[in-house]
């Protein structure tokens, strides 16, 4: 007998005592609390902030001088760029820019210094950026190496409330990573240090549509 | 390993919950360490807690996803195995640890590697894996900062979630000093002790194993039926490393993780994270599904996938009425936050990688309570049900606690690798079933019952501090009541007797 037939066996025989069906009550919040887009956004960057990223806000028009001042402030040298990035959010004449290839190695990646992507949505309640690969974000690994990572939110369009209202716009099949703040450890006398693995730094630029 | 292995390191010849308590209590580092550790936690948790108004209903919809699974595991293990195939992932399937340490160890070497970097996962510490691994020439790192710790240490750890709790940052100095350097990067010199500095010497020492790794090893908090989807919560970025940079990925996860639909993470991913770390959410999730739509060809990720779906002992829980709700735990570690014995006994006393509260329910029904410490541990708790009040799954704790302790003072029916069978009571509770006995004896005989209450009481300056025989382990830990003058019988036929 395999030991996958062993396993459904014993559960089978387990479950003998007709336990009664279990309905799954969903009468939990959807949304903690009723907010304007604009309070929505507010309490974004305060989680956001409270976990120790680092936020901005701009508008489209100004978006690409802000980033520029970002990377020069770091003395950034080279910016990860993924494919589908608005071309216009990075002048030319900044930072090497280091497109997202399949074949670079993690070696690769360690040398660069920034990470420039956009994200799938962001969490107002949790203070939660979630990425899916899709254009503008890349490959997971891009905004995990590299020790700097800029995240830009266009406002308050890529905002939703709460964890219930993110899943339905998120594809399962796609690789997601849910950022909320920068590497963190409290392994240590349970004292918070951020920068552990990932992007020791975090900033996140709040796009205004209007 | 002898015949009896179960397939989790039961700490050959460990003692009884009691004599290693005994111990720790008297190590005040230790009780330090501790009390710092699971105050600050406790109350931050509260805190967290306390934002969401609709906890309680979280908390029943969390409870009742996890049973609903329970009552269907077998299809929704079915429906996982199919999805994720799909995906382009392989599953596996473990009866014991013995065998999941087999399909593991045989993976990697069918890589032609010789070492693995790790995500933090009790179920690849349950089922002894590094050991194993070790034994078959691989070398397993630890990449958690708590996790590498024990492990530089040669510790074990103490913690579900801080494994690392016990120790304090000059000892983590000293052990990263004289360690790191035998497993890699040496730390840098000088090194102080403050928690930052210790982090970074992590970080230069582990980012060295991360950039070169070939295969990781992962476990999972939660797997989506539905969707075939893997979930991984952390905080340090440790395992985003290990889950996305290697080319082959393995996940070894107890059968009971799987949750029907990706609908139903909304639940955890609100309760689990303020009930581990007190934060809204943890710094970083990572979910994936086999390989995902690119089947890895575009880099994003690992190129094979690999899931053992390990049963070692939960099939055996899951046949168990009442301690089957065991299953249900999220290993969040809230419980042991709270815990008045876990606070002064610390983790090691339990004698299990699941210490504190749900260890003590845990560990004897994935293993049985044939050893010492096993049929000691529902005994390591004062009932006093604060573990219950903070579960996010609303584990009745002390409700199983009672459950085994029955089982291990009488005996009875038991699942034990899927086959029923009849325990006898443990070694060392034959005296205890006399003293029932004796009690039942005497309280059928109200005669004989009244001339024992009145020979006590003239007695009563006779009466030792502390029993003698097999009575003692019973006065151990609890003051002898004093007896009374005069039996409640006596006082009562003379009030009745004596009309105002």
């Amino acid at each position: 007998m395999s030991s996958k037939d062993r396993i459904l066996g014993r559960i089978r025989r387990a479950l003998r005592d007709d336990a009664p069906e279990v309905a799954i009550p969903r009468d939990y919040l959807p949304v903690h609390g009723t907010r304007t887009p604009a309070e929505r956004v507010d309490l974004l960057a305060a989680h956001l902030t409270e976990y120790r990223a680092v936020v901005h806000r701009t508008d489209e028009e100004a978006l690409p001088a802000l980033l520029t001042r970002l990377l020069d402030a770091r003395g950034a040298q080279s910016v990860l760029v993924p494919p589908g990035l608005p071309p216009r959010w990075l002048p030319s004449g900044g930072p090497t820019r280091v497109p997202d290839r399949a074949a670079s190695t993690p070696y690769e990646l360690d040398r660069v210094d920034s990470v420039v992507t956009g994200c799938a949505l962001a969490v107002a309640e949790t203070g939660t950026i979630v990425l899916d690969g899709g254009p503008g974000q890349g490959r997971r690994r891009i905004t995990l190496i590299p020790d700097h990572h800029i995240c830009v939110i266009r406002v308050p369009d890529q905002v939703v409330d709460s964890v219930p209202q993110a899943l339905p716009l998120l594809d399962p099949a796609r690789p997601l990573t849910w950022i909320s703040g920068p590497s963190a450890t409290s392994d240590i006398e349970l004292d918070r240090v951020e920068g552990v693995h990932g992007p020791r730094t975090l900033e996140v630029v709040l796009v205004g549509t209007q | 390993m002898t015949g009896t292995y179960l397939g989790m390191p039961a700490f050959p010849d460990f003692p009884a919950f009691p004599a290693a308590a005994r111990e720790a209590v008297r190590d005040e580092v230790l009780r330090a360490n501790l009390r710092h550790a699971t105050h600050t936690i406790r109350d931050k948790r509260a805190g967290a807690v306390a934002e969401l108004a609709d906890w309680d209903r979280l908390r029943a919809a969390g409870k009742a996803v996890k049973d609903h699974t329970l009552r269907h595991l077998d299809r929704y293990l079915l429906q996982l195995e199919e999805a994720v195939t799909a995906a382009g992932g392989t599953v596996h399937w473990a009866a014991d640890a013995d065998e999941a340490n087999r399909i593991v160890t045989e993976l990697v070497r069918a890589t032609g590697e010789r070492e693995v970097v790790k995500v933090k996962s009790m179920a690849t510490q349950e089922i002894g894996l590094n050991e194993a691994l070790e034994a078959a020439g691989i070398a397993a790192y630890e990449t958690d900062l708590a996790e590498l710790i024990v492990q530089l240490g040669h510790d074990r750890p103490s913690h579900i979630l801080v494994p690392a709790i016990h120790r304090n940052r000059a000892e983590i100095r000293d052990v990263f000093r004289t360690e790191m350097a035998h497993w890699g990067r040496p730390a840098p010199e000088p090194l102080g002790d403050d928690p930052r500095e210790l982090a970074e010497a992590a970080r230069l020492h582990l980012r060295e194993k991360f950039l070169r790794a070939k295969v990781a090893v992962s476990g999972a908090n939660f797997m989506v039926a539905e969707t075939g989807t893997m979930v991984v919560l952390e905080s340090e970025g440790n395992g985003r490393m290990c889950l996305t940079l290697p080319e082959t990925l393995i996940s070894v996860v107890g059968i009971e993780k799987v949750v029907p639909t990706f609908r139903d993470l909304e639940i955890f991913l609100q309760t689990l994270p303020r009930s581990s770390t007190a934060e809204r959410m943890n710094p970083y999730t990572t979910m994936w599904t086999g390989l995902g739509p690119s089947r890895g060809a575009e880099g994003d990720g690992p190129t094979a996938f690999h899931l053992v779906l390990l049963d070692n002992g939960r099939t055996d829980t899951l046949a168990d009425e009442i301690g089957r709700q065991a299953l249900r735990c999220i290993r969040c570690s809230a419980c042991l936050n709270v815990c008045p014995v876990y606070e002064r006994a610390g983790g090691h006393a339990y004698g299990s990688v699941y210490p504190g509260p749900i260890g003590a329910i845990l560990s004897p029904q994935l293993r049985g309570t044939g050893s010492t410490i096993d049929a000691s541990l529902p005994y390591a708790s004062t009932l006093c049900g604060a573990c219950y009040e903070v579960c996010p799954v609303a584990i009745d704790i002390p409700e199983v606690l009672l459950h085994l302790r029955e089982r291990v003072a009488q005996g009875g029916p038991a699942t034990r690798s899927g086959v029923r069978v009849t325990l006898r009571p443990a070694d060392g509770h034959t005296a205890e079933r006399a003293a029932m006995r004796a009690a039942r004896l005497l309280l059928d005989r109200p005669g004989a019952l009244r001339a024992g209450e009145r020979l006590l009481a003239r007695a009563r300056r006779l009466a030792p501090r502390r029993l003698p025989g097999a009575g003692r382990a019973w006065t151990d830990s609890r003051e002898l009541p004093t007896v009374a003058a005069q039996s409640f019988r006596d006082w009562w036929d003379r009030e009745r007797s004596d009309p105002r």
